[in-house]
């Protein structure tokens, strides 16, 4: 018998801090798995960001260096483009790319950054303990719309990906889910092109990922995963949203 | 022989940067610095470097936090509000040990203010400026020549101590037009970085982070860090001028200490003996070079363009031993050295 | 044949592999781990296909898979 499935290189072998049915973990070894797939690892430099997302130098077996609240796409730029030769890729939460770094995503994103951005929306704020995020929906109870997110008085949820897709400089852009074994394929396929972005030197790389997060939605973990994909999924449509990776070039 | 050339005070400082290695620049237009950006623009990709402007103060400090994390010299600059935009970012690079060279040219304050020069970024500049207990080295050049010479130690010093270091000039010292001799430095004695993040090819992952969640690990994070400001003391540099013979010695920086010096010639000719002493490192402060002073003069006056913020220092240092006055020019007129003599004498007065 | 392997010390009984396996290999029992966690096993193994998707799903890198 040949082993078939096992613990990527490039995942430092811990437990994970996060919630039981949290779906970062997923997340975190998805990436992984694209580090090793494309032989990154020692060239890589991964800029942390700050929310649940914050360990992730606990994870990746990688150069790690962390960014303020929001900031990582211009950490990663500064980074990438002092030593272009190296793989630099973010993994950020709703709050922090979706709020605080609203800037510095469109921006890095517009000048055509050759970075890979991992966004990780749960609609909510989950290390500080479930408070309202850009991406929480209408209606949402969180702990900061305690009578649900009333549009009137707190806006709407932000689509990013669609916004990424409007930016000359970004080369990838997909949303995707891990909820259940058919969506979590088509995420590997998303963040392996969000790498390509990069390796193949296109333009930026980026990919929002619907994930759960059962205990600020007070939700078991089946329970969780069965929202992404009948209350989150329809208000955020997966699907790649741009992809000029198949265009003519290297 | 060196070179001598005509230059404006902003650019002498791209000059500095670029002599001193400096191949990165991530910045913002404000005034009264644009002439920075734009000597970076024009000459970073002669020399195979990078210039981008960023869409923020924020962004453009965050640039500087991830270039000199992979162990480049990189350099960012703006005034005083900006500068108050960047100091999460600065507390950051300050926690993670990640050099830097960030420059000052301040303007009035607070809030939007003016573009007149101001000296009121004293307190930011030398207390940290942001969140935590933190400090850079600042340096507060006087002359267009100092712009340029004290930008290179920048680089040098934020190498040594792993530490962003500040240079704190002003709209007068951006704007003037100097002769400056240009001496690049001998780069080949550079500080050595084994703690920069290139990819981990041939060796363990590193980590650079500010965030230390276990129970005493910051602590002990904090004290060491403590201990380094400590050891940057060694660095202290300050000017002094007729303080040999002195009645009564004025503290000032910056283009205060500029317009002084010529105050100071007045002072000689109508028979009073004053003499200057001028702090060219703000942090470290010339705190024992003060005090040394203060065992034979009994007057100090301190002049600034603000209502009171290096006094403070001054104070700390000498008020025990000696007389510390003040006069303050909040930002919005630059004085004359005929006006800074007149206060001068008046203080002389009041002490006598 | 296939097998699977389960790391339990690092299992938080979320369930997603019960949920995905189609097989229905998969039960949470009601054996705990060290941290508090009833920990997922598999009670059937002859029918294990060796998909892997119960390793796929399992956010904490629980599971080896063999076939």
């Amino acid at each position: 018998m040949k082993q078939k499935f096992k613990r990527p290189e490039s995942l430092i072998d811990v437990p994970f801090h996060f919630c039981p049915g949290c779906h970062h973990g997923i997340i975190h070894r998805i990436v992984a798995e694209a580090i090793d797939e494309f032989g990154l690892r020692e060239r890589s430099i991964g800029v942390a960001s700050v929310g649940c997302s914050v360990f992730m130098y606990d994870y990746f077996d990688v150069d790690v260096l962390e960014a303020p609240h929001g900031r990582a796409p211009a950490v990663a730029t500064g980074v990438k483009r002092a030593r272009p030769e190296s793989f630099v890729f973010t993994y950020q939460g709703d709050g922090d790319l979706a709020a605080i770094g609203t800037s510095e995503i469109i921006h890095a994103a517009n000048r055509g950054e050759r970075l890979s951005v991992i966004f990780v929306n749960n609609t909510t704020y989950g290390m500080t303990g479930g408070q309202m995020a850009p991406t929480t929906l209408p209606g949402q109870t969180t702990t900061t719309t305690p009578y649900g997110r009333d549009t009137y008085v707190a806006g709407f949820p932000i689509r990013m990906t669609e916004i990424m897709a409007q930016l000359a400089g970004v080369s990838y852009a997909a949303r995707v889910s891990v909820h259940n074994p058919k969506a979590l394929m088509k995420t590997k396929k998303a963040v392996r092109k969000a790498f390509e972005s990069q390796i193949r030197d296109r333009g930026l790389g980026f990919v929002e990922v619907l994930s759960a997060c059962p205990t600020n939605w007070k939700m078991k973990p089946l329970e969780a995963a069965r929202h992404v994909e009948e209350v989150m999924a329809p208000s955020f449509p997966l699907g790649e949203y741009k992809d000029d990776l198949q265009t003519s070039g290297t | 022989m060196s070179d001598r050339k005509l230059v404006n005070g902003n650019e002498a400082i791209a000059m500095g940067a670029i002599d001193a290695g400096c191949r990165f620049y991530f910045g913002y237009p404000i005034t009264p610095q644009n002439q920075i950006p734009e000597y970076m623009a024009a000459h970073l990709p002669e020399v195979g470097g990078v210039f981008l402007q960023a869409e923020s103060e924020i962004a453009s400090i965050n640039m500087l936090l991830g270039a000199g994390a992979t162990g480049v010299r990189a350099m960012t600059s703006s005034s005083s509000p900006g500068i108050s935009l960047k100091q999460e970012g600065i507390s950051y690079m300050a926690g993670s040990e990640i050099p830097g060279v960030i420059v000052n040219m301040s303007r009035s304050g607070p809030g939007l203010g003016g573009i007149a020069p101001s000296q009121g970024d004293y307190f930011q500049a030398t207390r940290g400026g942001g969140h935590g207990d933190y400090r850079t080295l600042v340096l507060a050049p006087h002359s267009v020549q100092e712009n340029y010479d004290l930008t290179i130690r920048a680089f040098d010093l934020a190498d040594r101590y792993r530490n962003p270091v500040v240079v704190l000039g002003d709209a007068i010292l951006g704007q003037i037009k100097e002769p400056v001799i240009l001496r690049p430095p001998d780069r080949a004695k550079e500080t050595r970085k084994d703690w920069i993040l290139t990819g981990c090819a041939g060796r363990k992952p590193r980590l650079l982070k500010s965030l230390y969640l276990t129970d005493g690990e910051l602590t002990e994070h904090n004290w060491r860090l403590y201990r380094k400001y400590q050891e940057m003391r060694r660095e202290v540099l300050y000017e002094t001028v007729g303080t040999e013979d002195a009645e009564m010695i004025v503290v000032a920086f910056g283009s205060v200490g500029r317009i002084v010096k010529t105050s100071l010639e007045m002072a000689r000719e109508s028979g009073l003996r004053i003499g200057l002493l001028r702090p060219v490192s703000l942090f470290p402060f010339p705190t024992e070079a003060l005090q040394q002073a203060a065992e034979r003069v009994k007057r100090f006056l301190v002049m600034e363009l603000n209502t009171g913020q290096m006094v403070e220092d001054v104070k700390l240092s000498v008020a025990h031993m000696a007389q510390v006055d003040f006069y303050g020019r909040p930002p919005g007129s630059i004085p004359t050295p005929d006006e800074l003599f007149k206060e001068i004498q008046s203080a002389f007065e009041r002490m006598s | 044949m296939a097998k699977v392997e389960f790391l339990e010390e690092r299992c938080k009984g979320c369930g997603l592999c019960v949920l995905t396996c189609p097989k229905n290999c998969l039960i949470i029992s009601s054996r705990f781990n060290r941290q508090g966690y009833a920990i997922a096993e598999c009670i059937h193994p002859e029918d294990c296909t060796g998909c892997a998707l119960c390793a796929e799903m399992c956010p904490d890198v629980v599971i080896e898979v063999w076939k």
